[in-house]
């Protein structure tokens, strides 16, 4: 019986990608399998395995930092000796290289990003985003095995338990390329912003960091969190996350954009969201066009306003 | 090999002469994308990659050679890249390579990278701004068997080694390879410069090289048949916002009528 491979180093990605394939592997008649990397991962094969036909693990000191030439490597070895027809990893950034070497180290296809992810007539069709949020392309993939990439949050969880086995999977692990020295833990925020319902979100019409104060404070009131396009945290480096092409994919029930310009790569992380407000000084901000509601004026003038209206609400 | 500061150095940095996207026109009402009518460009992300390359010239009197795979317009990016301070180019260019996927694109870059030879460092950007796939600078690094670092947004290169920090979504892995190794790097890494007029003269006279697949050994059928993906449709989602601008005479009053729609919207209560 053919095999169905699942990979990410995120447990709850895992969790979603088993979820997909369970229903994948009804229609093609395949076993559900998952692989698990690293040390000290007899938790983590459990969590699993609920879900799962087969949890193949490899356990190895080489393998607790995650060098992700070696990690691919070691996922060829699983591969060769478990002949899946589809690999679903997670695309996480490290997901996504891992899928790179893989792919190259197995020659065979890639698709990077599937939003939806279909067998017809054992025929792969995958959806992706593409011209930075532009387009969505169908794509199709005919080597054996293929492999496919999902970013976080596209499928639901696994909800339907097989109790699966664990295998100690006998692979050899070699020494890595690359050593990794040192990792820094970023500041998570209490609410992450892909979970926030409502996101308050500056752009580079938010002159000082101590401004973002301002957007904080309405955020509060709507019980959300604030945000921030690309330049802000990667050029400025107020902020250690982003809302964009290579941030995060928000799809809150409210986001306001308050000095975003609305640059393609921005549009691409918010565009889901179900009510967007836009407030910039350019009546020709592209932003606009994605705006249910906009207000053309000077975000220093128009969110005080609005947290003022607000709080006039809650009085009344 | 890898010579250190100011000896023989060589940096080959891959840039793609991608879509436009912000010029790129799609109807929403057909759904139909206007890619082959939309400009291009040198991908945002790739510039970030030769910048990088000409700070480590600066650095390193070290050469820089320019590489892209594309149509003939691709010589446009890989002018820009000799304008900014690269010192010679090349242009993979071969109308069968057309609608072919990731793997055997980055198969033919490696292959001229090889025939290039002698490189310590090869930069690419994290990922195209048009197809954004982020797997073309691992895969050319798994083809030459080299170590990659990705989503680099500081890097170091001494002696033999380099040392990259690099960004990921959670934490800031700082990572040491041997060289000669590939690093993608991120927007964050550095500000791209503009050519000067001086670079840009200099730049017509600098040697920019078009090879076709057989000059790289290369056979189309052989090419063709490693591709595996192949993209039926794009087409643009329909996008559905009301386009509503509030106005008024004062900030107040349109903040009212935003917190009023907002209402009846079911978002606050």
């Amino acid at each position: 019986m053919s095999e169905i491979l699942v990979y990410s180093e995120k447990t709850e990605v895992a969790l979603e990608l088993l979820g997909k394939g369970a229903e994948i592997s009804s229609k093609i008649n395949a076993k559900l399998t998952v692989a698990v990397l690293g040390v000290n991962v007899s938790e983590t094969a459990k969590t699993l395995a609920e879900y799962a036909d087969k949890v193949y693990i490899v356990e190895n000191e080489k393998l607790e930092k995650i060098e992700t030439e070696l990690y691919a490597r070691v996922l060829k070895g699983l591969v060769e000796k478990f002949n899946p027809e589809l690999i679903l990893i997670g695309s996480t950034k490290r997901g996504k290289e891992i899928a790179s070497r893989l792919s190259t180290k197995l020659k065979v296809g890639c698709i990077a990003d599937a939003i939806e992810l279909e067998f017809e007539e054992g025929k792969l069709l995958a959806k992706r985003i593409v011209y930075g949020g532009k387009a969505a392309s169908l794509q199709t993939c005919r080597s054996k095995p293929l492999i496919v990439t999902v970013p976080p949050r596209v499928f639901e969880k696994a909800s339907t338990a097989r109790n699966g086995e664990i295998i100690k999977a006998d692979i050899e692990v070699d020494e890595p390329l690359t050593t990794t020295v040192e990792v820094k833990v970023k500041e998570i925020p209490t609410v992450k912003l892909e979970e926030a319902s409502v996101i308050v979100s500056g752009g580079r019409g938010v002159e000082k960091q101590e401004d973002f104060k301002m957007l904080e404070e309405l955020a509060s009131l709507l019980r959300g969190v604030v945000g921030c396009s690309r330049p802000i945290a990667e050029d400025r480096g107020w902020f250690t996350e982003w809302i964009g092409l290579s941030g995060k994919k928000v799809k809150p029930q409210l986001y306001i954009a308050c000095g975003i310009s609305g640059a393609i790569q921005h549009i691409a992380g918010m565009r889901d969201s179900k009510i967007v407000v836009a407030i910039n000084k350019d009546p020709e901000a592209p932003i606009f066009s994605m705006a249910d509601y906009g207000i053309i004026g000077d975000l220093y003038e128009i969110v005080p306003a609005i947290i003022e209206a607000l709080k006039k609400k809650v009085k009344s | 090999m890898f010579y250190g500061l100011g000896l023989g150095l060589r940096v080959i940095v891959c840039v793609k002469h991608a879509v436009n996207v912000a010029e790129l026109r799609v109807d929403a009402e057909t759904g139909k994308v206007e890619v082959a009518a939309a400009p291009k460009k040198m991908s945002d992300i790739d510039k970030n990659a030769v910048e990088e390359a000409v700070r480590i010239k600066e650095k390193t009197k070290c050469e820089v050679i320019a590489v892209s795979l594309g149509g003939e317009d691709a010589k446009l990016t890989l002018r820009e890249a000799l304008a900014m301070g690269a010192d010679s180019a090349y242009l993979i260019s071969d109308e069968s390579l057309k609608d072919l996927d990731t793997l055997t694109h980055s198969y033919v870059l490696a292959k001229a990278i090889e025939k290039i030879g002698n490189y310590d460092l090869i930069l690419c950007g994290e990922a195209s701004i048009d197809g954004f796939t982020g797997l073309m600078g691992p895969r050319i690094a798994e083809w030459l068997g080299l170590p990659h670092i990705a989503y680099v947004k500081k890097l170091e290169v001494s002696e033999n080694e380099i040392i990259a920090e690099r960004d990921l979504e959670d934490c800031v892995e700082v990572v040491k390879a041997k060289v000669p190794a590939l690093i993608t790097v991120t927007r964050g890494i550095n500000e791209p410069r503009i050519p000067s007029i001086m670079g840009i003269m200099a730049a017509s006279k600098k040697p920019l090289t078009i090879w076709k697949l057989e000059d790289l050994e290369l056979k189309a059928d052989d090419v063709a048949s490693i591709s595996a993906v192949s993209v039926l449709e794009v087409k643009a989602p329909k996008i559905v916002r009301k386009g509503i601008i509030i106005e008024g005479e004062t900030p107040e009053e349109i903040a009212e009528k935003l917190v009023e729609a907002l209402i009846k919207e079911g978002i606050i209560s």
